[in-house]
Formats: structure tokens, sequence, C-alpha cells
């Protein structure tokens, strides 16, 4: 017998006679209701200390590169160009090799959405977001959401996403409290993460 | 420093040894430096958990959703697997059978040889620590890199874990800083960032030669073939994302029906396990992407105990686990003896019981003993397994596996009946003192192996401290 045949048969074997699987209750808010999404959506964010801007549109690129200065960063292919018109960067096609996005500053990349009750931003591993390894080698990240991308709630956010792309969760900077339990904010990955919110 | 700093990799150090849960709490309780540090990690983790757990007022109806969908996918875990193996499949991905560790390593270390390396970058798992998976690599040449903070200062200090979510929970700074130095990481000073930062360069030229990485799952979808890994240190995204070659190992257990699901899975599991809102990498894939990371993905379906643990009708529902280490923190037992003391890869309240039903009995009869019942681990579960019941249950087996009571049983069985209450135990502990007849129920064992292991005068502070 295959272990494949093998683990089936016994699962089979284990749960033969048990009562029939229930139903699941989801008594639970899909929504969540906080007045201003993207208000708390900002609070939340910098509670991982990111730092957090909130910019009009007219003025993303000027604020992009004053977030940027002096950096070399990558951008995805898919980031609108207007929103890093004011800055020297790396576009990411042909893609980059790893050893190309380990020499970059930074990157700066939009997101698929926010989730305002936990404060994360979502990429989605493609267009604005950009695929995974540009938020990842650079040890700077630079993730402009727009209000409108914005949503309340984890469902709210599940319900949303599409599953067949690579998706990140990202909740503040990459952090650990393995020693003595004492937070340190960046180990791998971008150690400063910067967001800015782009309000119509 | 050599090329290789951790080679003794190939040494195969015991990750659980075979000294009964009693007499090996009793050298932990003597090592006041674990002591302290467990004390601290207990209480922040607790005080946390209980902040975020109170911001959502739905919590109980989240917890509620999050068992019943456990329950449900357990009673019916072939068809689930069937739908994970055919969605993996359609994504790009290729599934693989393991009736137990050897066979899951063995799958590993062909996959690594066969693409001609002889190291794989590695994400903290509990289910390859379960099936020594590091060793049997160490064995075929291949040495695999822990990649987490926590797990390079174990394999560094050639330690084993004592906390699921913080296994390093045990050494201080300074004692870490030794284990860097001596390995020549060089860190700065002992401060906790100048220690990441050591690991942070010591691991990325690692991440950024690999070609194939190696992972465990917190979740995968039947419905969709997508693979969550749920991380902090963003060691996890390396691990997925750079290398050529991934492969995860993950318990049957694991897996979830639908999409929707992670809806209340990736609420309940960051607020019981660190107390964040959100932890700070959650990395979900789905077979592969073309362009976007590893090309080729193997998903490894292990068994290894866990159909037997389903063939219990009463102790099925600690398949129910995430993993989150709440029940770990509440734990006044736990609090006082360390991960180490368990003899296993799962510590704790759940580790009392997954490690006997996953193993059987035989040489964890001690296991279900390690608690005092006071059910605080169940109040916190966040899939609401009912770790007491499961406890009281195993020690019945426990005992009617022996034709006649031993020592042991006797011993085990007054050791609860003592920790199930505080004035019980405080009775017991000065009568034991004063060697009267009631302090006789610890002698058959504490005759040949020493005294009562718990420091009955701190024991009872705490308590009182803290339960009254
Ligand atoms: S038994 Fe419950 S509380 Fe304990 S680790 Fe598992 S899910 Fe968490």
């Amino acid at each position: 017998m295959s272990a494949r045949d093998d683990v089936l048969s016994r699962i089979r074997k284990a749960v033969a006679g048990a009562e029939p699987a229930e139903d699941v209750p989801r008594d639970y808010r899909a929504s969540y209701d906080v007045g201003n999404v993207v208000d708390h959506f900002a609070d939340m964010v910098a509670d991982y200390k990111a730092t957090v801007r909130r910019v009009g549109r007219v003025d993303l690129a000027a604020v992009v590169a004053e977030e940027v200065g002096g950096r070399r960063v990558g951008v995805p292919a898919g980031l609108p160009t207007e929103w890093y018109a004011g800055i020297d960067a790396v576009v990411d096609a042909p893609p980059l090799s790893i050893p190309e996005l380990d020499q970059l500053d930074g990157a700066v990349t939009g997101a698929r959405l926010g989730i305002a009750e936990t404060g994360t931003i979502v990429l989605d591993g493609g267009g604005r977001s950009g695929r995974r390894a540009i938020t990842l080698v650079p040890d700077w990240h630079l993730c402009i959401v727009e209000a409108s991308q914005v949503v309340g709630s984890v469902p709210q956010a599940v319900m949303t996403l599409e599953p067949r792309v690579p998706i990140t969760f990202i909740s503040g900077p990459s952090a650990t409290s393995d020693i003595e339990l004492n937070r340190v904010e960046g180990v791998h990955g971008p150690r400063t993460l910067n967001v800015l919110i782009v309000d119509d | 420093m050599t090329d290789h700093p951790t080679r003794t990799t190939a040494l195969p150090w015991p990750r659980r040894h075979s000294t009964p849960f009693p007499q090996a709490a009793k050298i932990k309780l003597a090592d006041t430096q674990l002591r302290r540090n467990l004390r601290k990690a207990t209480t922040t983790i607790r005080a946390k958990r209980a902040a975020v757990v109170g911001e959502l007022p739905d919590w109980e109806e989240l917890r509620e959703a999050a068992r019943a969908t456990k329950a449900a996918t357990l009673r019916e875990l072939d068809v689930h697997l069937l739908r994970l193996e055919e969605s993996v499949t359609a994504a790009g991905g290729k599934v693989h059978w393991a009736r137990d560790g050897a066979e899951a390593n063995a799958m590993v270390a062909a996959i690594a040889r066969g693409h001609g390396v002889d190291e794989v970058v590695k994400i903290k798992s509990l289910t390859t620590d379960e099936i020594d998976l590091n060793v049997a690599l160490a064995e075929q040449g291949i040495t695999a890199w822990e990649t987490d903070l926590a797990e390079l200062i174990v394999q560094l200090g050639h330690d084993e874990s004592s906390h699921i979510l913080v296994p390093a929970i045990h050494k201080n700074r300074s004692e870490i800083q030794q284990i860097f130095t001596d390995s020549g990481l060089d860190p700065a000073s002992d401060s906790p960032a100048d220690l990441a930062g050591a690991a942070r360069r010591y691991l990325r030229e690692r991440f950024l030669r690999a070609k194939v990485g190696v992972s465990g799952a917190n979740f995968a979808i039947a419905d969709t073939g997508s693979v969550v890994v749920v991380e902090s240190e963003g060691n996890g995204r390396m691990c997925l994302t750079l290398p050529e070659v991934l492969v995860t190992v993950m318990g049957i257990e694991k897996v979830l029906p639908t999409w929707q699901d992670l809806e209340v899975f990736l609420q309940v599991l960051p607020r019981s396990s660190t107390g964040e809102r959100m932890n700070p990498y959650t990395s979900i894939w789905t077979g592969v992407a073309a362009g976007d990371g590893p090309q080729e993905f193997h998903l490894i379906l292990l068994d290894n105990g866990r159909t037997r643990a389903l063939a219990d009708e009463i102790g099925r529902q600690a398949l129910q686990c995430i993993r989150c280490s709440a029940c770990l923190n509440v734990c006044p037992v736990y609090e006082r003896v360390g991960g180490h003391a368990y003899g296993s890869v799962y510590p704790g309240p759940i580790g009392a019981i997954i490690t006997p039903l996953l193993q059987g009995m035989h040489g964890s009869e001690s296991l279900p003993y390690a608690s005092s019942l006071c059910g605080a681990c169940y109040e916190v579960c966040p899939v609401k397994i009912d770790i007491p019941t499961v406890l009281v249950h195993l020690r019945d087996e426990s005992v009617q596996s022996h034709t006649r009571p031993t020592v042991n049983d006797v011993a085990f069985r007054s050791l609860a009946w003592i920790f199930g209450d505080r004035r019980r135990y405080e009775k017991a502990q000065q009568l034991g003192k004063l060697g009267t007849p009631f302090g006789s129920v610890f002698r058959p064992w504490s005759a040949s192996r020493g005294p009562l292991a718990v420091a009955p005068q701190s024991f009872r502070a705490w308590w009182q401290e803290n339960h009254r």
C-alpha cells in the first residue's frame, strides 16, 4: 500500500462511527466600524513603530522624493510612474537578480490593501505591490497605500483577496522578542517600514 | 570563524530525553536563571495577550468558529487532504505523503540531494523538530541552517528549545552573547539590538545563496491549495521567497477547508500567540508563481502518529491545536519548571497531552500528570481544547496500561491530587517536611529519587501572589 493510501485508510478508520461533521457558526463580526477607517489604520500602523504620513495626491511625488532622499531604490514595474516622478528609481523590469536587489538601499511599492483593525498592509505579489523579493532584500521599504484601499477588518480583507497570487501581510517592521523578550525591530527583511497614505 | 561553524549539527544531540517529568522538573526547578526568565516571559506575554484579546468584542464567537472549523475538518480529514492535494497539484506544486518522520526526512533529503546541495535554510517548525529532520539531514551530509533567532541560539548553543514560541527563553543576553562569540558571530555588545544585528549578518549570506528552503506550515487551504506561514522576524519570508526550491513539511491536521477560514485563524492566532493584533509577517503562497519565489514546491503531508491521536475519541481534539502557546504561558506548572522538563518538542499543557497521543503512552506516562488541572489552559485556548479533560482521560489510560499499579502510578496520582488543590498542596508541603504519614505520599519516588519536584516555598509564594 502506498503511504498515501495508508494514511487515508488510517484516517477513515480513526473517525469511523464518530458524529457527523458539525456546522461552523460564524457569529463573529464580518466588518469593523470605527468611524473613519483610514484614521484608525494610520493609528494602528504607527502603533507598530512604522512611520506613517498622510499626503494629498498632488503632493505624492514630492513626498516620495523627500522620503527616499539619497537612497538608491527599486520599484515594481507596475507602480504608477507619476508616484515616483521626482526620483531616479531602478525599475524591476527585467527582474533584478538577488545580488542586484542586495545592492539597493530600499524599495518603493504600492499595496493591495490595508486593514484598519490590525494596522496591516497586504501585498499581492504583482502590479504595484511588486514580487516578494523586492520588499524583502533591501533594508528600507516605503509603502504607498491609497485611502480607498483601506478596509476595516481581517474578514473584509480575506474576502477581497485573490488566493492564487503570493500574498504577504505586513504589520510593522520585522521584529523579534527572542532575547529576554525585548522587542528588537528589524531582524531580516527591511528594518525600516515607512507608510504613506494617499488621501484623495 | 570556519565556513561551517555549526557543522556539529552532524552530531545528533538529543532533542528529547527520557527523564520522566518529576525528576526532570526537579532538576529544572533548581535552575533559578531559567525560572526568572520564564516568569518574566510568561508574565509579559500573558498581559499582552489579555490586552489584545480584550479588544475584540467577538472573541468568544471567533473561538467557537475556530474550534468548530477544526473539529469539522478533522471529522472529514481524508476528504480535505485529497482536495488539498488536488489544489496544490493544479497550482504547480507536488504533494507527498509520509506515514512517519523517517519517510518525511528521507523525502526532504532526496529533494535536496536531487538539487545537488549540501545545505538548506530552514524556518523554525515544531513539526520538523518532532521528526528530527536536522539530524536526519546531517546524516546525509546536508546542513540545515536554522534561521529563527531563537533557533539559531539554540542550535549554536547545542541546546534544546524550551518554549514553542520563544525557544531560547531560558537564555539571558550575556549567555547569548557568549554563544554567539564562541561561534564566531562577533556581536558588538550584549544588547538585544546588537545580538539581533549579528544574527542578521550571519544569516543573510546563507539566505542569499540558498538553493533549497524548508518550512513548516501554520495552515493550508484545501479549496485553493494555499499554504500559510505566520512569523515575526522575516526569516520565514527569506526562506519562502529566495530559494529556487521550497519543501514544506506539514502535519495532516493543519489543513483548513476554505479560504474564508483564514479570516478566523488570522485573527485568533496572532492575538493568542505573541499578543499582537497581527504578527509582523504572514506569507501565503499557492503552488508556484511564475517569476516570483521558488519555481519548485513540494508539500509533504505527515502522519507520524496523528491518525493514532485521531482514533482517540476524547484525545482527538488535541489535533485542533494551532501551536499558539497561550496555554504554556498561563500554566503554573510550566512557569515553574520550563519546557525542557517535559522531555518533548511539545512542552506545557498541550505537550502533556499531544506527546502521549502521538507517540503512545510508552515513555511518556508521566506527562499527563504534569498539571494541576486548574483549567487556565482551556480558558485561553483559541480552539477550545479541553486539556484538563484529556489529561484525566490519559491518566486513566496510563494507569490502565499496567496490570497493576506501579510505584509511579501511585506517586503520579498523588502528585496530581496535590497539584489539584491549593490547600492540599500547602498542607502536603508542611507535612512532607515534617515527615508525617500525609507527607509519605511522596515517598515512593521521593525515597529513591530525591524530594518533591517543586521548590515548596517559592511555588506557594508564587501561587499566593497570582491566584488570590
Ligand atoms: S492547545 Fe490551545 S492554547 Fe495550547 S498551543 Fe494549542 S491552540 Fe494554543
